[in-house]
């Protein structure tokens, strides 16, 4: 079936085909319309979830967890402030390796109050132990909604993930999307697995204070160990929606015009689409640019980065938040990683679209030409950090 | 619990779970018997389940067992005849 949908209706349907049964909600924008489409399908009976209206974010991630953690698929949604509420549940989730999805409308941070999108929310939970994933579009969205309740409960994985994509931009504008119909997804999940489930009449503790502090750092290390295990996961199940309905993204990361080119851009989310927009007219205009979109910030790529970025001249990376006081955070994974596996190639960071100030790929251009200048005259970058503010 | 590859922060519930907890407390509940109601608050509110009760004709018999108590007082402070007082531990 082929209709319109906004990003924040293809989370809803998602969930609706992967048969989730508790949804908690805490509205909050622009993540509202999710848990109001989904209430609307209960309400006419299209689908057989329990939702769960809650007091706070807090609530609204414990409620599910423990829905989670008693054995069916649950879901939540939230956004920017709702999300830091949670911060607390979203690190006890992970460590409890309950797998569950939840959907992140990326929207910056307060103060000043401003609902448009950038990405400190989303970042904010990188150490948590969460899958994160970006899409570039509302089919995206769609897609990888359902493919995250299969690699989040498969028993090499076990851990939660989140769903990122970006407010007003995805959120609220509608595309064109091709939505499977329930014997589609009913085969392609299989019935809920997870490491355990708590049931009446059965006590068992789930986070006790420990006697053995050993094995409590190796339940840390281990979460590590889930999430580099999620890489394969991820490549396989992509695979598998591939041949079921034709679209494979690529796993963790997707080349555009890779192939005999010199200068990468790296970036994730929905400005991705303008970056594709501004390699095809350098090439045209002969600079030899491709395009790296990292689909997962958790876990990192740092293979296919490596992968990528190899023999090339120059790596340009655009951040839509910074870790105040050193870098964007996606800088920050890279040039560690490829440092660390000795890869000599000049790195800059570009921080951009912060608070919602919009980015097209007329910006990109401009910034890719200066970036390739750069390198071609100096052999190196001279400021590997930059702020553009936007016009 | 079903097997997982993974270290999980799970444990079953047993009795002394952590350790002997005892040796934590610094003052000691003592029970006044002959001021006791046998109401059965201190069995409510104990936080460790370590006051028990055995009921005797409608009311409780109250005592406690220190290899678990870790002094909290809370016992101390709902009973509502001042029967259990706070000792020091020497």
């Amino acid at each position: 079936m082929r209709i319109t949908l906004t990003g924040n209706y293809c989370v809803a349907y998602a969930v609706k085909l992967a048969r989730v049964k508790v949804v908690s909600a805490y509205p909050i924008t622009p993540q509202t319309t999710i848990v109001e489409k989904i209430s609307e399908m209960v309400d006419e009976g299209e689908a057989d979830i329990r939702m769960i209206r809650v007091e706070s974010e807090h609530s609204a991630l414990s409620a599910v967890y423990g829905a989670a953690s008693a054995g069916v698929r649950s879901f939540t949604a939230t956004s920017s402030h709702g999300l830091l509420y949670m911060h607390e549940m979203v690190w006890w989730v992970a460590q409890a390796r309950i797998p569950l999805v939840m959907a992140v409308v990326t929207r910056t941070i307060g103060p000043p109050w401003n609902i448009w999108t950038d990405h400190h929310d989303i970042m904010d939970q990188r150490d948590t132990g969460w899958l994160i994933a970006m899409a570039e579009n509302n089919q995206e969205v769609l897609d990888e909604t359902i493919k995250l309740f299969k690699i989040t409960e498969d028993p090499e994985v076990f851990l939660p993930g989140i769903i990122g994509l970006d407010a007003f931009v995805l959120s609220h504008t509608v595309e064109p999307v091709d939505v499977p119909d329930q014997d589609t997804v009913d085969s392609f999940l299989p019935e809920r697995r997870q490491p355990y489930v708590i049931r009446a009449g059965d006590p068992l503790i789930m986070g006790n204070i420990p006697s053995d502090l050993v094995r409590n750092a190796r339940m840390r290390w281990d979460v590590h160990l889930g999430l580099r295990n999620a890489e394969v996961v991820i490549e396989r199940v992509d695979r598998e929606w591939g041949k079921l309905t034709g679209r494979y993204y690529g796993g963790l990361t997707e080349c555009y015009r890779c192939e005999d080119s010199k200068y990468i851009m790296v970036g994730i989310g929905s400005w991705v689409g303008d970056m594709r927009i501004a390699v095809d007219s350098l090439r045209d205009e002969g600079y030899p640019v491709g395009l790296l979109k990292l689909r997962y910030v958790r876990p990192f790529p740092a293979r296919r980065v490596y992968e990528v970025v190899k023999g090339s001249r120059g790596v340009v990376v655009f951040d839509r938040s910074i870790s105040a006081g050193s870098a964007g955070p996606l800088f920050l994974d890279l040039a560690s990683h490829i440092h660390a596996m000795r890869l000599g190639v000049p790195v800059k960071n570009v921080v951009a679209g912060l608070a919602g100030v919009d980015v097209g790929y007329k910006d990109f251009e401009n910034i890719v030409k200066r970036f390739v200048e750069e390198v071609e005259g100096e052999g190196w970058v001279r400021e590997f950090l930059e702020f553009y503010p936007g016009r | 619990m079903q097997s997982c590859r993974y270290e999980l922060p799970l444990s079953r519930p047993k009795v002394g779970v952590q350790g002997v907890t005892g040796s934590w407390r610094v003052r000691r509940p003592v029970l006044e018997r002959s001021r006791c109601i046998g109401c059965g608050l201190c069995w409510l509110y104990c936080p460790d389940s370590v006051i028990d009760v055995e009921e005797e004709g409608g009311k409780f018999r109250v005592s406690i067992d220190y290899t678990y108590c870790k002094g909290c007082g809370i016992c101390s402070s709902v009973c509502p005849t001042k029967a259990i007082t706070m000792v020091e531990e020497v």
